[in-house]
């Protein structure tokens, strides 16, 4: 017969209760956006109750306006540095062995390759060995036992080439750091949840709201980091010293109120940056490495030569991180910067230092642009729609099935607010076609329960009293809501994973309409019609 | 007072003129696919690059102004249109102009965008910039791509599902109704020359969603009625069938399409087209459920004769929800 375990009645009013007081911030979106700010800010939030969620629906770019890029990064560029890195170690190796392999001079080449001319071909076999000496073993997974670079002779030429493993590894790493470079210039703008995400391969998607134009956007990311070592005229000067020409006057990065007077031209930018690496002194304090270009190399090292006993400083975006005394002549283009770091402070150096400047350059594939008014439009139309669409669905479904139809229409309404609540908790990005999926719920969400009604009609006609029809009205619409929807549900994760930006915004709408309709529809009108039946044992039931 | 759309116990011989249904089906698909190579879509940047801006207005716009200004530029194929839309408010002009990819750039530069801005603001102070996208070529090609794989997995995942849930008939018949569906729908779209973009994808994904939901529901009613009326003709129980699940078909589509017509009357012209793909979508798939889908099942037929009676008919996937 109709019943339904108390758990089961408790269980599903408990979900309904727990998804609507999720839902509940959207209806005070402004308000509860502000509190969310305020929180993230550090402070405490005011006109917002604590106990209650605080989870949003994100608005899509489409909706609040804002700025869109997809950007490749072009690993290839890392690749010629890496190369040109090499040349000095691959001289100074093949140079101790001159007696068998003569004369060394360096070819041109194109990018990922370094191509050396000897003097004497018959000592190629020395020099590939002594150049192989180099390999260091790839650091990754895939790459697992490969080693870095390939060294091959032909005639009088070496060439030096980076193997695919590496290049694998390479091209991961650079798009990783140019993701976590591109991460740090947005943050410090501070806008509202930006989108960074890798796609695929070599592709950065960022998606930022708020933002003027996709052409402010690429400026902020744009803006390479600039590092530099910078001589120290004098330290400790107060912020508005003045500067004389050719000086200017800088902040400590982690010492409030302290000041450096530094000439402007510096020894080295950051360009000439090659890696920098967290590691330890000789006295086992933390420290960071980095490693020069070669002709950032050479002038590093001159200046040390003549400057020993003298600070220098170390200077990212316009302020010092640190102004170490040069202690000895640092030749070879690497070194390490030492100071006061705890090991956690001199990691987070290394990564400033590494995220100073983008590896490679980025190519814009897409860029959208979307205003803050033609997104508020767009609400409003789409709100109104809503309205619309449901108040005709619910009046429709009334008229069709009377005292039924009002179940199926509260039921409608708790999925309208089931979704957002699942929205709000996942997080999930609202776009315009994102509305559009919502409406199509509405229509489609009264599908499940039109299935069981008719089914309660028909079952009417010959079962033997009305609770043995609405009880065999839903047993045997089951199958037909279980494989209509699964179907739908596959259409939906499909669009899921194949799309994007506002297609994979439908999707997820779409998805999650599918799954409130189907437990709306099996759940609680069922539990509001035995409910109803129950208190007013009707002899004959009219659908 | 009950409305009533359709009356109880309706019998109506929907299989009186397969052939004609099934040949104007035929036709039409036919006829899609003519029309989508001759006249070709109508893409949108979304799959043929370049740059779209929308513009809006306080002054009407004049499209031979723009177009005037705009000519000096040397920017290749300029489209010009201007959008109405009744939602707009009396001083809200809106035009979209739509900009061929550039050749040597992926996608459009900043100073293409500025100097098509400026010139544009010469002719009205008052405009402004609501929208500005733009895709690469090579973005472009590969959504192209994508998008069409969307569509083949879709169509994949239900014929496989379906064969597992009924026979092989039925799910052969349910991803030729779809197929018919996509593809009418692009003949639609190719003879008005609607803009055929990554939304319009996603609007044929859910014509797939809704059509395979209305065809499975009236399959699962046939796969019932098979087991009951064991000696009936084949083309009977679909008629059974057809009628017993009639106003439920109806309904549904029903509330669909208010829920829809609303959103396309006032869900504003950014999604328009989508809308009324989804809208057209609606209809086709309805159609479709009954007129082809069943058409193909009754054109193979289905097996009656099973050894082993009623609880296993179908196929051992057949009753795990029962």
């Amino acid at each position: 017969m109709l019943q339904i375990e108390t758990w089961k009645r408790v269980l599903i009013w408990g979900l309904v209760a727990l998804g609507l007081v999720l839902a509940l911030p959207n209806v005070f979106y402004p308000r509860v956006e502000r509190y969310n700010d305020e929180v993230s800010a550090g402070s405490t939030g005011t006109g917002w109750p604590s106990f209650l969620p605080s989870g949003l629906v994100n608005l899509g770019l489409d909706l609040r306006g804002g700025a869109h890029l997809l950007a490749e990064v072009r690993v290839a560029d890392v690749y010629e540095t890496r190369m040109q890195g090499l040349w000095p170690d691959v001289r100074n190796l093949l140079r101790d062995q001159r007696d068998s392999v003569g004369t060394i001079r360096l070819l041109p080449s194109d990018g990922g390759e370094l191509k050396v001319r000897i003097g004497s071909p018959d000592g190629m076999d020395d020099a590939i060995r002594t150049v192989r000496s180099l390999a260091q073993p790839v650091v990754s997974l895939t790459g697992a036992g490969a080693t870095d670079i390939e060294v091959s002779g032909t005639g009088d030429v070496l060439t030096v080439n980076l193997s695919e493993a590496e290049r694998t590894a390479m091209d991961d790493r650079t798009v990783r750091q140019s993701l976590e470079i591109i991460r740090r210039r947005i943050d410090e703008v501070g806008t509202r949840e930006p989108t960074i995400q890798r796609q695929g391969q070599d592709r950065i998607l960022i998606e930022v709201p708020g933002v003027g134009s996709a052409d402010e956007l690429k400026e902020i990311i744009g803006t390479t980091a600039q590092l530099s070592f910078q001589p120290v005229v004098r330290r400790g000067v107060s912020e508005d010293a003045s500067a004389s020409a050719g000086e200017e006057i800088l902040p400590s990065l982690d010492e409030p109120g302290v000041f450096y007077l530094l000439e402007t031209a510096p020894v080295v930018s950051g360009e000439a940056l090659t890696d920098a690496q967290p590691t330890f002194d000789q006295n086992g304090r933390a420290a960071v490495s980095f490693r020069f270009n070669p002709s950032g190399a050479r002038k590093f090292g001159d200046y040390t030569a003549q400057n020993i006993g003298n600070p220098f400083a170390i200077v990212l975006d316009d302020e010092v991180i640190s102004a170490p005394v040069i202690q000895a002549h640092i030749a070879g283009g690497s070194g390490i910067i030492t100071g006061n770091f705890s090991v956690e402070e001199s990691t987070n150096l290394a990564v400033l230092l590494r995220a100073g400047a983008l590896p490679a350059g980025l190519d814009f594939l897409e860029e959208r642009t979307i205003g803050p008014e033609l997104g508020a439009d767009s609400i409003q139309a789409g709100k109104i729609a809503c309205i619309v669409a449901g108040i005709a669905v619910l009046v429709f479904m009334a008229l069709s099935y009377g005292l039924f139809g009002i179940f199926a229409n509260i039921a409608l309404i708790l999925n309208v607010g089931l979704i957002f609540g699942i929205l709000s908790m996942i997080g999930a990005t609202l776009t315009l076609p994102g509305i559009a999926g919502i409406v199509l719920t509405i229509g489609m969400a009264v599908d499940a329960n039109v299935l069981v009604f008719e089914r309660i009609r028909e079952e009417s006609k010959t079962a033997k009293g009305p609770a043995r029809a609405i009880e065999l009205g839903y047993d045997r619409a089951l199958s037909a809501i279980v494989d209509a929807n699964i179907t739908t549900f596959i259409v939906a994760a499909i669009l899921f994973v194949l799309g994007s930006g506002p297609v994979r915004g439908f999707s997820v709408t779409l998805a999650i309409g599918i799954l409130t309709s189907v437990f709306t529809a099996i759940w609680i009108t069922r539990l509001l019609i035995v409910t109803w039946f129950e208190r007013a044992r009707p002899k004959k039931i009219e659908v | 007072m009950r409305l009533k759309l359709i009356p109880d116990n309706t019998k109506i011989d929907f299989f009186k003129y397969r052939g004609l249904t099934f040949g104007i089906s035929c036709a039409a698909m036919v006829a899609s696919v003519v029309l989508w190579l001759v006249m070709g879509l109508n893409f949108g940047i979304d799959f043929r690059g370049g740059t779209t801006i929308r513009t809006e207005s306080e002054s009407a716009v004049s499209v031979a102004d723009y177009r005037t200004a705009l000519d000096g530029l040397e920017l290749g194929d300029v489209v010009i249109s201007e959008i109405f839309d009744p939602t707009f408010s009396g001083d809200q002009h809106v035009a979209s102009i739509r900009i061929q990819a550039q050749d040597e750039t992926e996608s459009a530069s900043a100073e293409v965008i500025s100097r098509v801005e400026t010139a544009l603001q010469e002719v009205d102070p008052t405009i402004r910039f609501t929208s500005v996208e733009s895709v690469g070529p090579k973005v472009s090609g590969e959504l192209v791509k994508t998008a069409f794989l969307a569509v083949a997995a879709s169509l994949a995942a239900i014929l496989f599902y379906i064969w597992l849930r009924f026979e092989w008939q039925f799910s052969l018949g349910a991803v030729f109704a779809l197929f018919h569906d996509v593809l009418v729908t692009i003949g639609i779209f190719a003879l008005f020359q609607i803009r055929f973009d990554l939304a319009t994808i996603a609007a044929l994904l859910t014509i797939i969603g809704y059509s395979i939901n209305d065809t499975v529901v009236i399959f699962d009613r046939l796969r019932e009625n098979l087991r009951k009326f064991k000696t009936m003709p084949l083309v009977e129980v679909m008629n059974v069938s057809v009628n017993e699940t009639l106003s439920r078909t109806i309904m549904t589509s029903g509330t669909t399409l208010i829920a829809l017509i609303a959103l396309l009357v006032l869900g504003g012209d950014v999604i328009r087209g989508f809308v009324f793909a989804i809208t057209w979508g609606v209809v086709i798939g309805t159609y479709s459920s009954v007129y082809v889908a069943k058409n193909v099942v009754l054109w193979f037929g289905v097996k009656r004769d099973w050894t082993k009676p009623d609880k296993n008919a179908g196929n051992q996937f057949a009753n795990i929800d029962a």
